[in-house]
């Protein structure tokens, strides 16, 4: 039998956007000083009312936000940056306070947000153990009771009393990872931890996160921006955009859910860009990425084929037209020229569509960038005509290639090609 | 830009209303369901906007005592680590600023000094008054130098300053053990010292100081979210307040009209009753030290709930 263990009902957070206050004591004295003689507030700009929440424009980092969850279940928290999600969590593990609406928590909630926290470099392994666990609510009893499950977790038995600014980053996060692990929490609250460490320390976590749901019974808010992890991890999900929560369904539908809303931004035109170079006699106006199935996104799966499809209008009269496919680090990583593909060059008058088809793409889950590069062919050099930087964002979503439930993704490489194994025995 | 902003709310207002009405009825399903299963619904914590002025969870302070104590652990070991002489530290320091002060104040300005010995006399004035002064302005920082760790994790914020004043405490238990030896150096020396049942006190006169130097402090500290120019006043004002406190003089050497402010000073009574209590000479009034009570108790608890109502959306301001 299930039961509810949190339950968020209208919750909603604003901040003020801008200077809170004057900022100085002074000022703020003068203010208040002014209005206790009854006077007009002498900061305000001539002509300015003055309004009951001061300057500042309010924002609602959440809004109306209701859902409950029940023990044992991890729910992934997915959204955009500024969704609102980090916000949430705040409010659930009590750093801050909501501006109305309440939580209702059975247990005790302990949160693992950001690992590291709360470590003192001077103090050894062990004081930081116990620093670190009374920090997230621990007794010394429990922690002494836990000691050795951590130490042995974090594979750091040689370095125990060795201060921890002595420490590789890799034990740092580990030691920290194992210490919040270990608590004897009924609700866990995870907040994109497993950024840190390297491949074989995150699947650790990983492993040991699902057994804390699923063997010991305990609640799991899990934030991320990996949605392997969040798909493996994950029974339900809910998704938030602008502080709204838009659903609270099964992990997969609301990963579905989480893509598709990202669609309403993806036919943005390029003729608004003006940080493009080039002459200008051609422009490229809009460009989509389209899937196998016709569909236009901005969301392949590992491995599929898809099409850039780049509408242009202007003239060109025997040109090289190019898509560029590149990440934060190298502009071009894949690229789709026509001068490397055609024999002849390209020639386009007015309104033109062109159209680059990528067949089994390679690279591995992540964002990638979409360039498009259009120029002249004069004699032996290119005039540069039109070249839009970023003009789409190609989002790689890792996915289970050989169908046996183990994911090959960015933590264990940067592209792939299908492979197959022949294994025989050579004993005679 | 407001336009902008209008029109992302007004979307979204949109989007959200046409799928979380499902989400909705759902919801209110599972609640009618879930009342109905276990009718009492007892939750353990309910996370509400603002408080109640006095809801303080002094509770949740006691819960966390390990934390507290192991705050202090941290802090005693790790200030002097990576220093050649280490907790010698902890007696260096007023030795010095005492024999500064004998030197400038005794031996140079001449100050009276109750016809104590003057190194006795600065030395009982500078322990007691480092221990006040430490409180204050380390708590003061609370806020700010803590926003990291507070922003990510909750534990009552009480722990931090509450263990400052703990391990003030051993400090000031260090240099007052080095004040009674120095005093027993100068009775064998044939200094006539009358230290009296007025010892008994010093539990009580340490308590005043912790409470006072607490009461300040989180009240400074509350407000240094949001005004940061406080954390100077703190620095200097300490020094002036220093002055205004029988420290390096006694309170006899100043002239009647003056005594009244001095002595509106809480710290006053407090550092004239240990040195009655110790060597026996001071203007040692009960009615004074209840008043310096009195304070110390009505600023602890104005700091404790202007702290509590900061800490709720500090990570807001700070």
């Amino acid at each position: 039998m299930s039961k509810t263990v949190i339950s968020v009902e209208n919750l909603s957070k604003s901040y003020r956007l801008g200077q809170i206050g004057t900022g100085t004591l002074s000022r703020d004295l003068n203010v208040w000083w002014a209005k206790a003689r009854g006077k007009p507030n002498p900061l305000l700009k001539i002509g300015q009312v003055e309004h009951g929440n001061q300057d500042g424009e309010m924002i609602w980092a959440l809004k109306d936000v209701s859902f409950q969850v029940e023990q044992g279940e991890v729910l992934g928290i997915i959204g955009r940056n500024g969704a609102g999600k980090s916000t949430l969590l705040k409010i659930l593990s009590r750093v801050t306070a909501p501006t109305s609406g309440e939580v209702k928590v059975k247990g005790r909630i302990a949160s693992l947000l950001e690992v590291g926290t709360g470590f003192h470099p001077e103090l050894t392994g062990r004081e930081n153990i116990y620093l670190n666990g009374a920090i997230l609510g621990m007794t010394k009893e429990e922690v002494q009771r836990k000691f050795d499950e951590i130490v042995s977790f974090a594979e750091i038995e040689k370095f125990i009393d060795t201060p921890v600014k002595r420490y590789s980053s890799g034990m740092y996060v580990r030691l920290a990872f194992a210490v919040a692990a270990h608590l004897e929490a009924d609700i866990l609250l995870v907040d994109e931890v497993l950024a840190v460490g390297d491949a074989q320390f995150q699947r650790k976590c990983l492993g040991k996160m699902g057994d804390v749901a699923s063997k010991e019974g305990r609640t799991v808010l899990f934030v991320s921006h990996n949605m392997a992890a969040v798909e493996g991890l994950c029974s339900k999900a809910i998704v938030l955009s602008q502080g709204s929560l838009l659903t609270l369904s099964e992990v997969h539908e609301s990963i579905k859910f989480y893509y598709k809303t990202d669609e309403r931004k993806l036919n943005i035109s390029l003729r608004e860009r003006n940080d493009r170079q080039g002459e200008g006699n051609i422009r490229a106006t809009e460009i989509h990425i389209i899937d196998k199935t016709g569909q236009k996104t901005n969301f392949i799966s590992m491995g599929d084929s898809f099409t850039v499809e780049i509408r242009v209008q202007g003239a060109l009269r025997s040109g090289i037209v190019g898509v560029l496919i590149g990440n934060q680090f190298k502009s071009q990583l894949i690229r789709g020229y026509t001068w490397e593909n055609l024999t002849e060059s390209v020639s386009v008058k007015g309104k033109s569509v062109l159209k680059c088809h990528f067949e089994d793409f390679p690279l591995i889950n992540g964002t990638y960038y979409i360039h498009i590069w259009i120029a002249e062919r004069e004699g032996n050099y290119n005039r540069l005509e039109d070249y839009v930087e970023n003009a789409a964002t190609l989002e790689i979503n890792a996915v289970d290639v050989y169908g046996n439930g183990r994911i090959l993704d960015s933590k264990t490489c940067v592209a792939f090609c299908r492979t197959k194994w022949e294994i025989y025995s050579e004993n005679s | 830009m407001a336009d902008i902003k209008q029109r992302d709310v007004t979307r979204a207002e949109h989007g959200k209303n046409g799928i979380q009405n499902t989400i909705m009825t759902e919801i209110i399903e599972q609640e009618i369901e879930t009342k109905m299963a276990e009718a009492p619904e007892n939750w353990d914590m309910i996370i509400k906007p603002q408080r109640r002025l006095l809801d303080l969870h002094l509770g949740d302070l006691w819960r966390y005592r390990d934390l507290v104590m192991l705050f202090v652990r941290r802090d005693v070991v790790s200030v002097y680590k990576q220093t050649i002489l280490g907790p010698l530290w902890y007696l260096i320091q007023p030795l010095l600023t005492t024999i500064t002060f004998t030197v400038i104040f005794g031996s140079i300005a001449k100050l009276p000094t109750d016809s104590l010995p003057q190194f006795l006399f600065y030395m009982s004035g500078t322990v007691i008054w480092t221990y006040f002064a430490e409180c204050l302005t380390k708590t003061s920082n609370t806020f700010v130098n803590n926003a990291n760790l507070f922003g990510k994790v909750y534990f009552p914020r009480l722990a931090v300053p509450v263990s400052i004043l703990i391990s003030n405490l051993i400090t000031f238990a260090i240099q007052f053990g080095l004040f009674l030896v120095f005093m027993g150096y100068f009775a064998l020396r044939g200094f006539a010292f009358q230290p009296n049942l007025w010892t008994l006190l010093t539990p009580v006169l340490v308590l005043m100081m912790a409470g006072l130097g607490l009461g300040f402090g989180i009240v400074i500290s509350s407000l240094t979210t949001k005004y940061r120019d406080l954390r100077f006043l703190v620095q200097f004002g300490i020094q002036l307040i220093m002055y205004a406190t029988p420290v390096i003089y006694p309170l006899s050497s100043i002239p009647e009209r003056f005594q009244v402010l001095i002595k509106l000073n809480p710290m006053t009574p407090i550092v004239e009753a240990f040195r009655y209590a110790y060597l026996g000479a001071g203007s040692f009034n009960l009615m004074q030290l209840l008043y310096s009570f009195g304070f110390m108790v009505i600023i602890v608890m104005v700091g404790v709930v202007i702290f509590n109502r900061v800490e709720a959306t500090f990570m807001d301001t700070v």
